[in-house]
Order: C-alpha cells, then structure tokens, then sequence
C-alpha cells in the first residue's frame, strides 16, 4: 500500500531557543517526502531517545548552537543504544568547531553540518544513510 | 517470541516497531494485529479534534496528566497532514506535550495522514488496536485540524471531544454542519480570550437545532429544558431520560483551567454508554466497518487475480465509449454474478 517513508525526528537538546534553522532543516525534509516529527525547544537528552523510541525513527537530527553538543552528543548516542536502537542515524547541525567532528564521529555521529550546509546534501545524506543500513 | 507477545509483555521497543509495521501494512504488521486483536477492547477511546489552532494538543497533554493521576496508562495518537504534493509530514504535536516526557505510563506516536482524507491516517485504526491490546487504558487520538467532514473519528472513538475557540468567529457557521454534530463533548478552549460568550452562545443554539427531541420530552406537561437553558439542566436531563446532550465545557488547556470538570464529563459519556448499551453499539458499527472494509480489500484483490489486465481494459475502453455502462461492465467482467 505504503511504501516505507524515512522518519526523522528533529529535536533541540539544550538551552539554546534559536530554532530557526531546525524548521528550515524539518521544512526541507518534508518537501524530500520525509515525516518529520519536531519536538520543539529544550529537550533532554532523556526526552529526546525517549521521543525516538515512541516515533520509532530511522533517523535523528539535533539542532545544537549552544557549543554543547560535546557532552549532549555521547549522552543522546548511550541512550540510544540503552533503548536498542543501534539502528537509529544521528545528524548534529549548528556551530560544531571542525576540531570536534572526529570525535563525534568516532561516537557514532553520521554526519554534522554547521552554517551554510545545503539543504540538499543533508537529504541525500540521509537518503544514503538509511540505504546503507 | 514473536513481536505481538513482546508487546503484550510491555516492551516500549517492540511496541514502537509494530506500530511501524501496522502504519505501513506490512505482512508482519498484519500477522501482529490478528494476534494483538484478541486482547483489544478494553481501552477508552477518546477522539479529539476541531479546527487547527484550536489547542486540540495542549488539551490532550493536560488531560493526560490528568488520567496519569488516576494511575490510568494513556495512549496518545497524534495526527498531522501529509503533503498532496510530496509526501512529506511535519508531526508537530509533540511540542505541547513536554510534561507527558520522561513517564513510563504515557506513549505517544505521531501519525501523517499519508493521502488520507477523513482527518485520520489509513492505519489509525490499527495503531489503536495494537495500544489497546498493549493494556493502555486511555487512547487519545488527535485528528489533523479538521473544519468541515473529517468525522472518522466518531466512528473510531468511544468519546468525540470537538474542540473550539473564542475568535474564530464566522466559521462557526461553516463548523457546525459537520463536526459539531458529531460532539458527545464541546470544549471552548482558550476560554481566557474576549469573545468566548458568543462562541458558547453558537454552539448552545447550533445544540438545540441539533437536538430537536430536547423540546419534544414534556415532564408533567412542561418542557423539562425550558429555553435559555443552563448546561447543568441540559447534563441533568441528559441522565434521566437516558439520552446524552453534548455539554459545553470551558478549558484554559495551557494553564489546566477546565481540566478536572472536562475529566468528569469524559468519565459520565463512558457511564452513559455502558449503561445505554451505547459502548456495545459504537463498537459492533465500527469492528463491522473494519470488516466491511477488510472484506473489500479481499474480494477486490481476488477478482484482479481472475481478471487479466487485458480483459479489463478492454472492458473499461467499451464503458469509456459509452457502449457499457458501468453496472454492465461489472456484471460482464464477474461472469454475471454481480448483481
């Protein structure tokens, strides 16, 4: 009947409340005919793998400007594997320093996009992503 | 163990996975709801919709916390448009429900209608019945924002909450057609904002025009509901003549004003069903459609396996030039069992 759409779960860990960028990012994913469920300002790490348990999403993407994203990242991605979804590609886009990608890689990060990122590679991206799985 | 018993047992995971494999009717997530369905019926089904911005998701987080209270575990179904055009969902209802985040007792799925019309998704039903055998005692389902036809949900649900706002002036008129009448309860939310005496004063009028037996029950000779009645008296006659007159409540959702008062309601439309028989009713109508609507899909897809393309185009070609009706063409292409 359907066939299988990619979920992704947009959410802001932290304190920061700019959330402009994160409704462009879930704008532009669901014009690439993905099912975006947003999660709004302020989120947890806890909530945030909660919220991607309940939706069970392919993929997750984490809007972060407030330099955080060092000790949100490693927490989101435990959680994640605590939950068993191992499966589950996370995606970090903000102001992450090109000193930081390594390591966020290394913890299991697909991808990082910081300012200036096209909407367009982020959807191939995750296309390719969830093809690979 | 099979996916189905895992969520009998309570695993969030498995839950989360089924709910998948049912939204995209999957073999697997067919198998799981024939194993899931002898285990449903236990649920209170509360359907929520009204026009968008309305404050249908604020209202559902509240009255969640609420039956959380009561130790009840509360299923959420939360339903947003799919894009005509792409395909695509922005599910944004979970932003209201920050304070159900972080309790094992709330589950909340968000759902794109995925071309559907009724203001549900094809498979709500199905995620419904899997929350239902998963023991939650408590399903919400938000509709889309739905002005005019999307009424599924009264279908679905055991209790219809239509949700309203003061401000939306003229499209009272345009509302209440259709969904208004599906009401068992009418909530005025954001009933802080100027406006909110008309916006009741609509809906009591567009009442009694939707319940004309209101002036036809005499008591002692008298209308028992005089003109200009109170709510009160409406919800009181509603019990004793063993009818159900959708009262109007007032909600502030974003500051809990309303909640508990909007709870006691909830709680007196699923006694009256009991008690009327209406529950048994509302749930033969809707498994009935479910069949209806199974045996269709069966018997569609039967009569494509006997029917070659071929034959059928070139019959659909002859109703095309007006030389086959419709009916004919059905009755040509059935060997003449249809009748």
């Amino acid at each position: 009947m359907t066939d299988k759409k990619i979920r992704v779960l947009v959410a802001k860990p932290g304190l920061d409340g700019h959330d402009r960028g994160a409704k462009v990012v879930a704008r532009a994913l669901r014009d690439a005919g993905m099912e975006v469920i947003y999660t709004g300002l302020r989120q947890t790490p806890e909530m945030i793998a909660e919220a991607a348990l309940q939706e069970d999403v392919d993929v997750v993407g984490l809007s972060i400007l407030s330099g955080a994203h060092m000790a949100l990242a490693p927490r989101i991605m435990e959680l994640l594997k605590a939950n068993g979804q191992t499966h589950v590609k996370v995606f970090i886009g903000g102001i992450v320093p090109d000193e930081d990608i390594p390591r966020l890689m290394e913890i299991g990060i697909t991808g990082v996009y910081g300012p200036g990122a096209s909407t367009e590679d982020i959807v191939k991206e995750i296309r390719s992503a969830i093809k690979g799985k | 163990m099979s996916l189905a018993d895992s969520v009998l047992t309570g695993d969030r995971l498995s839950l989360a996975r089924v709910l998948t494999q049912v939204e995209n009717d999957t073999p697997d997530g067919r198998a799981a709801l024939d194993a899931l369905f002898p285990h449903t019926g236990k649920a209170h089904l509360i359907g929520v919709t009204g026009a968008p911005g309305t404050g249908k998701s604020s209202l559902v987080n509240q009255l969640a916390l609420h039956f959380r209270k009561q130790n009840k575990r509360v299923a959420i179904v939360a339903v947003d448009p799919s894009s005509p055009f792409t395909g695509g969902a922005v599910l944004g209802d979970r932003v209201r429900m920050k304070d159900l985040s972080g309790d094992a007792g709330v589950f909340i799925r968000s759902m794109a209608t995925r071309g559907s019309l009724g203001g549900l998704a094809q498979a709500t039903a199905g995620v419904v019945q899997v929350f239902d055998a998963a023991g939650y005692d408590v399903i919400m389902i938000e509709t889309v924002g739905a002005g005019q036809s999307e009424v599924d949900i009264a279908r679905l649900a055991h209790t219809t909450l239509v949700v309203e706002a003061p401000g939306l002036g003229d499209d009272i008129q345009a509302i209440k057609a259709g969904i208004l009448e599906i009401a068992d309860i009418l909530v005025v939310n954001k009933a802080d904002r100027p406006g909110v005496e008309n916006t009741e004063k609509a809906l009591k009028s567009m009442l009694d025009m939707a319940h004309p037996t209101q002036r036809v029950y005499l008591h002692h000779g008298t209308p028992l509901v005089p003109s200009g009645h109170s709510p009160q008296v409406q919800r009181t006659w509603g019990e004793m003549e063993g009818g159900w007159i959708p009262p109007i409540l007032k909600t502030v959702a974003t500051e809990g004003k309303g909640i508990a008062e909007l709870i006691e309601q909830i709680e007196k439309h699923a006694a009256h069903l009991h008690v009327s028989g209406d529950w048994a009713a509302r749930e033969r109508a809707r498994l009935e459609s479910e069949l209806e609507a199974a045996l269709q899909e069966t018997l569609m897809s039967q009569f494509r396996e006997r029917v070659s393309d071929q034959q059928y185009n070139e019959v659909m070609r002859q109703v095309f030039e007006r030389s086959l009706s419709p009916g004919e063409a059905v009755k040509k292409l059935t060997n003449g069992r249809a009748k």
